[in-house]
């Protein structure tokens, strides 16, 4: 190998490693925020945990559950979008309690059955008692419960959402 | 242990030739600016990569797209990053393809036997346009609504066909949603997939006829 030879052989090691080097940065600097980016959505805090007013707790029975239907804002993204909710307010001597209508099961919409004196549910034939206890079917636990208080006579539940 | 790699992959694949091919080649002393092709192949892979970053979020319908690109700007991490990052390499990629287009020109390296190179390039010059094109309609902003009507305008003044012409970009007489997907598809699919085959070609060609050496002073 002669004196140039040797001197080219240094040179091209010297331009692969600084290009190798080079490279890593410049792909770190680009990986680096598309995987921020791709994650991004994951990251958010998200959820919202507030009071919502069901009127004034006289105006609901002492009988029967009775339905109430309310619906809250939501952002996904760009988008601006509404969740309907169906809750069951259950009044007496005891106090009140408010039902969610979601099945326990697999989330489908319960409804209250008077003459069956029972919650049904549409999908797999669940039935919830008065007081949510499971009474036949698939669903493991009794209906959600919200958390509840009363202020100036109105009642109000405490809406968590993921 | 990694030659030990690469020679079990070379007797399988040949990837040392190829590498030696591509990478290896002889070319006569040139300067900067014979690296304006390399420049760019260089944005044009940034683009790739932000381009399909940005979909993940964007969206090409009136209702939605301006939003999507206002939640890209302020409710994504790193959002700002791509988006201005495939902003500001689209109008670089323009500069330096045109740039590279005169090098070829004033060096004279278009001539025998490089005339196919130059015809492929011709092409790459117009598919990056119209990239530029397509893209700035996307936005859907008060901007980008009125360049386009103007753009499409502009095509519409061809005597005889104009008005087909004009149909066809905008997808109907007015600037609609028809206009701003047919513009997606064309920015985010058919464009990049001609430039990425005529690159190919192009840069086949290169390897192939080797790069032509700078005139000298008596020629
Ligand atoms: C996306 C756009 C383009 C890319 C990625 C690209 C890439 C390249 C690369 C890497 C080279 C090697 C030599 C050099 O960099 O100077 C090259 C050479 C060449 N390009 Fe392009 N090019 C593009 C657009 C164009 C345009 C618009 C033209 C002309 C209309 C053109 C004509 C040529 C010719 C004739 C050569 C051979 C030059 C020589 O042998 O000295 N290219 N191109
Ligand atoms: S979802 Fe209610 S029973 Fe299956």
């Amino acid at each position: 190998m002669s004196e140039s030879d040797a001197v080219n052989a240094s040179r091209r090691r010297f331009v692969a490693t600084t290009a190798a080097a080079v490279g890593a940065v410049m792909g770190a600097a680009v990986g680096v925020p598309a995987l921020g980016y791709l994650a991004s959505p994951a990251l958010e805090a998200g959820g919202s945990d507030a009071w919502v007013p069901l009127g004034n707790l006289e105006s609901f029975s002492t009988q029967q559950p009775t339905p109430f239907s309310f619906t809250r804002s939501k952002t996904s993204g760009w988008r601006k979008s509404t969740r309907s909710y169906t809750v069951y307010v259950i009044r007496n001597a005891d106090g009140v309690r408010v039902l969610s209508s979601r099945c326990t099961h697999l989330s489908c919409r319960v409804t209250w059955h008077e003459e069956q004196n029972a919650f049904t549910c549409p999908c797999h034939d669940a039935q919830f008692g008065p007081q949510g206890e499971v009474l036949y079917g698939p669903p493991p636990k009794p209906l959600e419960e919200y958390e509840t208080k009363i202020e100036d006579g109105a009642l109000l539940i405490r809406v968590v959402e993921a | 242990m990694a030659s030990k790699l690469i020679g079990w992959l070379d007797e399988r694949t040949g990837i040392v030739g190829v590498y030696k091919t591509v990478f290896d080649r002889k070319i006569p002393r040139v300067n900067w600016w014979f690296t304006l092709g390399s420049a760019s192949l260089f944005l044009f892979s940034i683009q790739v990569v932000t381009g399909i970053l940005l979909t993940v979020y964007y969206v090409p319908s009136p209702e939605h797209a301006y939003d999507s690109v206002q939640y890209i700007m302020t409710g994504v991490q790193f959002g700002w990053l791509i988006r201005g990052v495939h902003h500001w390499a689209a109008s670089l990629m323009v500069l330096t393809v045109f740039l590279h287009m005169l090098r070829v020109f004033f060096y004279g390296a278009y001539k025998y036997p490089r005339e196919i190179t130059w015809v492929t390039g011709v092409v790459l010059l117009l598919a990056t346009l119209g990239m530029g094109f397509t893209g700035y309609l996307l936005p859907w902003n008060q901007k980008a609504y009125w360049a386009t009507t103007v753009g499409t305008s502009i095509a519409g003044t061809v005597p005889g066909i104009g008005d087909f012409i004009l149909r066809a970009l905008r997808g109907g007489a007015d600037l609609s949603a028809m206009t701003l997907t047919r513009f997606f598809a064309a920015h985010v699919w058919m464009l990049p997939l001609v430039i990425l085959a005529v690159i190919s070609v192009h840069l086949y060609l290169v390897i192939r006829n080797g790069i032509s050496a700078a005139p000298k002073d008596d020629e």
